[in-house]
């Protein structure tokens, strides 16, 4: 039998030869703009093939990014701004594996198109501040949380968002803020152990305030 | 390329401060590649797990595919603590693959622990005997004087040398004859059997590990696939004029199956099943095109299996009495007819189910066409608990010497055994060889479901006779499986190795198998996950039937404490049987009366060289809401090597199970499977979780594995709770079928 048959398309010729111009390339040449917004998506341009460029905010930096309008934050996070951090598990909103922040409020990125993003995103890679973890992160490792850890990211993040409105939240508090949030291993034993603790960081530093440590990144260039 | 870019960052090593903070803290070690520090490295028996640096530094390399399951900490924990080294010193990270220098690189069948356990203590014990070589010509001392313990090598006299200052001198110590080494006594072990946090949580908690869905390499491609709905069919045509148009989509085009038996060792069907191709510029517009096509396929070899159909057909064969006889038992039919005992028939049925492994099934493949003296050559990155196999598969389907095939193994995103089968592999490999691009497959969670190799369903009919001592006077077993070409898929039947099958004295085992065209493979614990339900729940039908108490009847089944091969761990032992039960049930306060709606549920297994015994503590209201309130586990799995990742994967295992048993199913009618997300294939949230309380008995026997033997006894332990609440007895799976939801 045969390997295959299908037959090569032109344009994938024409990309082996390295005369390919990307699909944007030839839409910008004719584009003209559409929006300006100051939250989030300030430039979308795009003729037949819709083809837009976005300015989002990611981890407070500023990302100019070429993409489909329906592309789902999810694919741009991770296929054009290499942050792969962020998982894919179902494309449904089911799982929570591709949890990020949109405004500090946790949203399923797979089903968020990147026209509809509007506030900056934070993902995992964004969590901790300079080179202190965040205290969930911290937990996290005290607890020893992770088995195959892929759908860590998305716990942390939902977790994330709970604590910044919940400070002494209950065993109940977290299964509904992490219900979205599917893991396969079942950690979700030490998942509620390690918010728990996180929380208990919050209170402490915040009755005593002096629980600042600036590493700079631990010292890394 | 991006694989290890935090190591390349350099700030891997994460440490407390006092207050509960945590410092990143900047690791100069990292800096310098592995070439350049002075290493231990040496055969391929001895020291090529281990290198020190001069500063101090230890390196331990792991060379078991990790899944979740912790082998990347356990494993160089036992290298740790026979080179005496101090844990925090080490950093551990992973191996190539390189059969020669490694030896076999898998994972599965909970084996890593007792396959490598001794030789890591080689490993380990051979470093120390070279540190302590070092020692000795420098302080011109004995051997016999000196000690290795916490990174350092002691002399009687106080005098002391770190591992950094011997490490120069150390290589240059002959290798030690691996039949020579001693080993350390356990009882003074610092680090085996501690508690030890995972080697990379710190990677997976800031998003920076790499699993094979995150490669991402010089102009690569994307690439989706689509195989028949209906399992075996070929792709003949699609809108292909359609496709190409779509945004950021390069190439589309058919795929012709490519699939022997013979093409990976033991090979399920593992090759190229007929399909459709995209390739693109990302993940999401391969996908997108993807749920645009429409094909035409040739299912003229396609699968007509119907789950409903399957069920009818075992159900009439049960009734027809025994099938082909596995087991034959002394004085079964005189003992079921003999009117003075009471007599049981109960038909047992479990579903097949999905792996949905958290990460989708991916692979990452370059094909490289040769050209003049260059011989055609292949490059993948695979989560694979085989990874060496897929070199046959190169070799057998695409005419790659396995010579000519790099294969750069990555951290898996759950495996359950689904990894071990290579079929995404063979798509990734045939896209590139066709498109002649860098290609990253990666599988909707839609492909992941349809194209699994499944947990076979299966049906077990079970009889049996208690005498008027209310003792077991006979145990009848039916089996009524799967087979494919003669042969029972992966999971069905039973091994010979079951408490049933060894144990009792007057067991008669059967089997019949039809055939199945569905894919089936190892799901965690194969046969021993369904098995266990049939068997201990049908233990404690008995128990009720003959009027004792669930655990008094196991234990009085159990007999005297005997190993029923001795010393072989795969064998059952009833006297750590014995321990376990005995165990559970004081700790789970076992025999104390229970509200209305409540109940305690039992059960015991023995698989993968593991005693366990588990019990349930279940509520259930009038609508049927079942809450499963705590678990307690009993495990004898010999020595625990790091008591944080054991008991984390006891947790998981009872987790999974629940999960399992609760609510999943997998249907197929006529030959399509019918569920297709995680909205119709659904998976245990966190407000479900009981607590779970684990016991270790640690036996004086070898270290096995954990991975999987703490989930079959769950779904008894369930079952027969559930039972001792309602007195309704669940002889079918998923529990929502039966109208149970989980809360």
């Amino acid at each position: 039998m045969s390997q295959n048959y299908g037959k090569k398309s032109k344009r994938a010729d024409n990309y082996q030869l390295g005369s390919y111009t990307s699909v944007s390339e030839i839409l910008f040449q004719n584009a003209t703009l559409l929006v300006t917004s100051d939250s989030g998506v300030i430039l979308k341009r795009g003729i037949d093939e819709k083809m837009a460029k976005y300015e989002i905010t990611v981890n407070a930096e500023k990302k100019i990014v070429e993409a489909n309008p329906d592309m789902p934050l999810l694919w741009v996070l991770r296929d054009k701004l290499k942050l792969t951090g962020t998982k894919y598990g179902c494309g449904i909103a089911q799982c929570g594996a591709c949890t990020v922040h949109v405004e500090g409020v946790p949203v399923r990125s797979c089903m968020l198109p990147i026209s509809a993003v509007s506030g900056s995103v934070t993902t995992i890679e964004g969590l901790a501040n300079g080179g202190n973890l965040h205290p969930l992160q911290t937990a996290w490792i005290d607890h020893d949380v992770p088995q195959c850890g892929y759908c860590q990211s998305g716990q942390i993040m939902s977790a994330a968002a709970l604590l910044e409105n919940n400070r002494a939240p209950t065993d109940n508090d977290i299964d509904e803020a992490l219900a979205g949030n599917y893991c396969r291993c079942g950690t979700y034993i030490r998942i509620r152990a390690a918010v728990h603790s996180a929380a208990l960081y919050y209170r402490a530093d915040e009755q005593t305030d002096t629980h600042v440590i600036d590493t700079k990144n631990g010292g890394a260039s | 390329m991006t694989i290890n870019k935090l190591g390349r960052r350099n700030f891997l090593k994460a440490s407390a401060l006092a207050g509960g903070g945590l410092m990143l803290e900047f690791n100069f070690v990292s800096m310098i590649s592995a070439e350049e520090l002075g290493t231990l490295v040496g055969s391929k028996e001895l020291n090529v797990f281990v290198q020190i640096a001069s500063d101090g530094k230890i390196t331990i390399y792991s060379a078991t595919p990790e899944m979740g399951q912790g082998v990347k900490t356990a494993l160089p924990m036992i290298i740790a603590e026979e080179m005496g080294a101090k844990w925090t010193d080490v950093e551990v990270i992973d191996a190539p693959l390189d059969a020669d220098k490694f030896g076999s690189q898998g994972a599965g069948g909970s084996t890593s622990i007792p396959e490598n356990f001794d030789t890591m203590r080689k490993m380990g014990a051979s470093a120390r005997e070279m540190l302590i070589g070092a020692a000795s010509e420098t302080m011109e001392v004995d051997r016999e004087e000196l000690e290795a313990r916490d990174s350092i090598v002691v002399h009687s006299s106080g005098e002391s040398l770190t591992f950094g200052q011997l490490a120069a001198l150390a290589v240059k110590q002959p290798l030690p004859d691996p039949e020579m080494l001693s080993f350390k006594d356990p009882r003074s072990y610092t680090i085996i059997g501690t508690t030890v946090g995972g080697v990379d949580n710190l990677v997976i908690v800031t998003g920076q590990s790499q699993f094979g869905i995150d490669v991402d390499i010089p102009s690569m491609q994307y690439a989706s696939y689509t195989r028949c709905p209906r399992i075996g069919g070929v792709a003949i045509s699609f809108n292909e004029a359609e496709i190409i148009k779509l945004p950021g989509i390069t190439q589309t085009f058919i795929l012709a199956p490519n699939d022997r038996a013979d093409i990976a060792p033991g090979s399920f069907g593992e090759g190229v099943q007929g399909g459709v191709a995209i390739v693109g510029e990302d993940t999401w517009s391969v996908m997108n095109a993807k749920s645009k096509l429409e094909i035409e396929w040739d299912e003229s070899a396609a699968s007509h299996d119907d789950w409903e159909r399957m069920i009818l057909k075992a159900q009439q064969i049960a009734e027809k009495g025994d099938g082909e006889i596995t087991l034959k038992g002394a004085n079964v039919d005189p003992a079921m007819a003999d009117i003075n005992n009471k007599t049981l028939e109960s038909f047992y049925q479990f579903p097949y189910v999905a792996h949905v492994c958290m990460e989708p099934m991916n692979c990452t493949a370059h094909f490289k066409k040769g050209s003049g003296s260059q011989p055609d050559a292949m490059e993948l990155w695979i989560p694979s608990q085989y990874p060496g196999d897929v070199k046959d598969i190169a070799e057998n389907i695409f005419g790659v010497k396995k010579e000519n095939v790099k294969v750069n193994p990555t951290r898996m995103g759950g495996g359950f055994g689904r990894r071990g089968i290579h079929d995404f592999a063979s798509e990734a490999m045939a896209i590139s060889h066709h498109s002649g691009l860098p290609v990253k497959l990666t599988w909707t969670r839609t492909d992941d479901i349809h194209n699994d190799f499944f947990r076979v369903g299966g049906f077990q009919n079970m009889k049996a006779a208690i005498n008027e001592n209310g003792e077991l006077a006979a145990w009848n077993q039916h089996y009524i499986g799967f087979a494919k070409e003669g042969k029972p898929v992966s999971g069905s039947g039973l091994g010979g190795n079951e408490f049933s099958m060894v144990a009792l004295d007057n067991a008669r085992v059967s089997q019949t198998m039809m055939p199945v065209q569905t894919p089936c493979g190892f799901w965690r614990a194969p046969g021993a996950n369904t098995n266990a339900f049939v068997e201990q729940s049908f233990l404690h039908e008995l128990a009720v039937l003959a009027d004792k108490d669930h655990v008094e009847f196991l234990l009085e089944l159990m007999g005297s404490r005997r190993w029923i091969d001795d010393g072989n761990v795969n064998a059952l032992n009833t006297g750590r049987a014995i321990d376990v039960i005995k165990r559970a049930a004081e700790a789970s306060g076992w025999g104390r009366s229970m509200p209305v709606g409540t109940g305690l549920g039992f059960s015991f297994y023995f698989c993968h060289a593991a005693h366990v015994a588990e019990v349930a503590e279940v509520s259930v209201d009038e609508n049927r809401n079942l809450r499963v309130h705590k678990v307690t586990v009993a495990v004898d799995v010999g020595p625990i090597i790091n008591m944080s990742g054991a008991i984390s994967q006891v947790q998981g295992s009872v987790i999974d199970g629940l999960s399992t048993m609760a609510m999943q199913q997998i249907t197929m009618k006529d030959g399509i499977i019918q569920q297709d997300n995680f909205d119709t294939y659904p998976v245990m949230r966190i407000a479900a979780t009981p607590e779970v309380n684990v016991h270790f008995i640690q036996s004086d026997n070898r270290s096995t594995g954990l991975g999987e033997p703490a989930l079959p006894p769950l779904a008894p332990a369930v079952t027969n709770a559930i039972f001792a609440a309602t007195g309704t007895r669940v002889r079918s799976m998923p529990l929502s079928e039966q109208g149970f939801k989980l809360v």
